[in-house]
């Protein structure tokens, strides 16, 4: 019996979790959603996720075996990273834009630095950034209403060109009209009923249940909010990240946001369209690109909700979600170094 | 579950945590630290069963160096006729500790045998003549109640007595801090945080009475008034048999705390008795507290009142392959292959055997080794119940930051040790470590944390000894 002890360092006994474990729940807290956008896109939602999924994991293992390193595609990582990167396309990309992306994104923001654990930015973000540089018309003009909804989330009126984009892009384009001096008194007569009707509870229920257009997964926070409530029970995500990154968007947004001086905002609104909620709960939460403490966290949520809020209420883009998580991806090294936890018993040292 | 005993006597499955267990382990208000894991214990295997006398062993191997500190040196020669508790190592110098003769016999070997915290090791073989005779210089003191401080200490040092918990610190060196450090506080430790060991949870139900007596006689020695008595609360029956020997105006307070892993480490437990937090690289004397194991109380106890050295301790055989699980009160230098047969024997396959707890614990490669002072217990793994999971990349999941008892960024320390950065290692706290096994417990990658603390600290220790021996050269160029 003695010839086949086992002689290793403590502990020896650990905790029922592994590198799989974490990936498949995120996978699972990520069905909810894509079901949701398969209600709302189509079955196209579909294709375009199980496309990017597949270009994911053979890129992955084709690069591993270029590497000579362990296949390590059922790991579940590079699942997540392709369900992550079609859920951040429009649902009426062509075909070949997901193919591309997904090769990007985990080429370039993976296996370049050496695969899981490596990598300092989000590799869907990545392919999402690389996607939209390059393809700008594609990523920002094939939007698709939702089912018995519009794409705005607001009713049309005729041919009207102020709700004919996503609710982000609308606010943005009425804001523009309502500050332009130049504006003809019926445009902004418009705009602000335009506003109004973006403000109402009909909107922003169409924005919570997802009955609005926008990228394939970011839709229906409900559905997002149930697959992230499960990661919270798993404790596969923290509330830091989360928490703090809404909360920094929706109270700038309600600060400065508004069409009527400071505190005029909406930040429900604000924080239900576009792809705040999975981005703060599903990308901003990657473990391998955000800080390892509390603190570092909290500033992490904070930085992408401050630039999120930037982006959105000051910058060219409507949406400031993806590029927000991956500066702060950047900058996490950085927060680590400087928000090392107070070590027990440390004493402050002078100078 | 006074109901169905003819059950419980039957070889348990693989148990999970009682519901009840867990909830007990969160109630709001209970004392306890910051940090930590909650492990399954696995205690039910052995916490119902009492403490019994292991047979007297035939042959015994005493290890000289059983503590931390020098090894003691042998003052009997092969040959030689000993009696139990005769003196047969002598302590060579301050931190050192003397051993004794555990069974009475002839000493048949002095050489190096196989010691459960590594290799092989100078120790004392005994053939036992089965007489079991005390040895001369044992006798019970009357006058034990009315001991000085510094009779007392003597004693305790002579006795052989150290930190029966694990980490097997000489006693009388705890009990001597300098004059500029008062201590106004003495905690005794019965957390047992470590899953599956069962010893200090029995030593309290059954010897309560001892183990007080045995913390008065340490207060007596520090000159403090103030003792307390931590327990994790998932031993409520220690727990109120501590209480029950308790006698008014003692200065005496029995504390339940949080079900915690590590709950019993020295420091988390002064965090949670008295809000005092040592500091970085400092001693509990430096906030006014010595914190002593309960079965060390114990060993105080037997030797100021009975005279008796500590040549037997009560530890915790237990694991699933083992056919009798049990508590046994056994002779110091007692082989655990004997004990192993003595319970009943194995059945099935072993994979693993640890000597201690699973978290801190101490991988063995034969069962062939003595019973020491610090030995809680001998825990045996069936193969399947070994983790042998490879190590995957850092996700940087933040867990061993959470988990860390210490407050310490064990995957940052992890990536400098294995980059040979040692120095920024050490800057950013790898000597506050206690190897706890928090960190590498809730780790998902499976990475072996502790061990590249472990390394990172001896790479530490050499290169300071290097660094002297250097220095030492120039001066005496």
């Amino acid at each position: 019996m003695q010839e086949h002890l086992l002689v290793s360092a403590s502990p020896h006994i650990r905790q029922d979790v592994s590198v799989p474990k974490v990936m498949y729940g995120v996978v699972i807290a990520l069905v909810p959603a894509l079901i949701g956008s398969i209600y709302f896109y189509g079955l196209r939602a579909l294709w375009i996720t199980i496309l990017t999924v597949l270009v994911c994991l053979v890129t992955e293992a084709a690069i591993q075996r270029m590497r000579k390193v362990p296949v390590t595609i059922f790991d579940g990582s590079a699942i997540v990273t392709g369900i992550l990167l079609a859920f951040n396309l429009p649902p009426g990309v062509p075909w070949w834009l997901p193919l591309v992306g997904a090769f990007f994104a985990m080429a370039i923001g993976k296996q370049v630095f050496g695969g899981l654990g490596f990598n300092p930015l989000n590799p869907a973000l990545v392919g999402r950034a690389f996607l939209l540089a390059s393809w700008p018309v594609h990523m920002t003009t094939t939007w698709m209403a939702g089912r018995d909804g519009t794409l705005s989330g607001i009713p049309m009126r005729g041919i009207d060109v102020l709700t004919q984009a996503t609710p982000l892009a609308v606010l943005e384009k009425v804001n523009e009209i309502i500050a332009d001096p130049s504006s003809a008194p019926h445009q902004i007569v418009q705009a602000r009923q335009v506003l109004l009707e973006l403000g109402s509870s009909d909107s922003i229920v169409n924005l919570f249940v997802g009955n609005v257009g926008g990228c394939i997964g970011e839709t229906s926070a409900l559905l997002l909010l149930m697959g992230a409530a499960y990661l919270m029970f798993k404790r596969y995500i923290g509330w830091h990240i989360p928490l703090s990154y809404i909360v920094t968007v929706g109270v700038l947004a309600w600060i400065f946001g508004g069409a009527d001086g400071l505190f005029s905002g909406n930040a429900l609104f604000h924080v239900l369209a576009g792809g705040l909620i999975l981005g703060a709960f599903f990308m901003a939460t990657d473990m391998v690109t955000s800080p390892v403490s509390p603190k570092g966290m909290l500033i992490f949520g904070v930085g992408c909700g401050v630039l999120t809020s930037v982006i959105r209420l000051i910058g060219g883009y409507p949406e400031g979600v993806s590029y927000s998580i991956l500066l702060m991806n950047v900058a996490t090294p950085l927060i680590d170094r400087h928000t090392r936890p107070k070590r027990f018993g440390e004493v402050k040292k002078d100078g | 579950m006074n109901q169905g005993s003819g059950r419980e006597a039957a070889v348990p499955a693989v148990p999970r945590p009682a519901l009840s267990e867990w909830t007990r382990g969160r109630t709001l208000g209970l004392k306890t630290f910051s940090g930590g894991v909650h492990p399954p214990t696995f205690k039910n295997l052995t916490e119902g069963i009492e403490i019994t006398a292991a047979a007297l062993p035939e042959r015994v191997v005493i290890p000289l160096g059983q503590s931390l500190g020098a090894p003691a040196e042998p003052c009997v020669s092969i040959g030689d006729e000993v009696k139990v508790g005769q003196k047969i190592g002598e302590a060579a110098g301050f931190v050192s500790v003397p051993v004794h003769a555990s069974i009475a016999g002839k000493v048949a070997a002095i050489g190096r045998f196989p010691h459960p915290v590594g290799g092989e090791r100078p120790a004392i073989v005994i053939e036992g003549d089965g007489t079991d005779e005390w040895h001369e210089s044992v006798c019970p003191r009357e006058n034990a109640g009315e001991l000085t401080p510094d009779e007392i200490r003597d004693i305790i040092r002579e006795a052989g007595i150290v930190g029966l918990g694990g980490a097997a610190f000489p006693t009388h060196v705890k009990l001597s801090p300098p004059e500029s450090k008062p201590i106004d506080t003495v905690i005794l430790n019965g957390a047992e945080c470590e899953p599956w060991l069962t010893a200090d949870h029995r030593l309290m139900v059954e010897r309560p009475t001892e183990i007080l007596e045995g913390l008065r006689l340490i207060m007596r020695v520090l000159g403090c008034d103030r003792g307390f008595v931590g327990i994790e609360e998932n031993k409520p029956d220690a727990i109120e048999a501590m209480r029950a020997a308790v006698s008014d105006g003692s200065g005496i307070q029995v504390e339940g705390l949080r079900v915690k892993y590590p709950q019993g480490a020295e420091k988390q437990l002064i965090d949670a008795v008295t809000r005092r937090r040592v500091p970085s690289g400092g001693l509990p004397m430096d906030v006014g507290a010595v914190v002593q194991n309960v079965g060390t109380a114990y060993a105080v106890h037997q030797a100021c009142y009975l005279g008796r050295p500590l040549v037997e301790r009560v530890a915790t055989f237990t694991g699933t392959p083992l056919a009798k699980p049990g508590n046994l009160s056994v002779r110091i230098g007692t082989l655990v292959s004997g004990l192993v047969d003595e319970l009943g024997g194995i059945t099935g396959d072993v994979g693993k055997i640890i000597s201690g707890g699973p978290m801190m614990g101490i991988a063995q490669f034969t069962l062939d080794v003595p019973v020491i002072k610090g030995m809680s217990g001998m825990l045996l793994f069936a193969p399947g119940e070994i983790d042998d999971a490879p190590p995957e990349p850092c996700l940087r999941c933040g867990h061993c930051v959470d988990a860390c008892p210490m407050k310490l960024v064990p995957t940052t320390i992890e990536k400098y040790v294995m980059a040979d950065m040692i120095d920024e290692a050490v800057a950013i706290g790898l000597q506050d470590c206690m190897e706890c096994g928090s960190c590498a417990y809730v780790c998902p990658s499976k990475r072996q944390l502790v061990h590249y603390f472990k390394y990172g600290k001896y790479i530490a220790s050499e290169r300071r000894k290097a660094e002297v021996t250097e220095a030492t050269k120039d001066e005496e160029k």
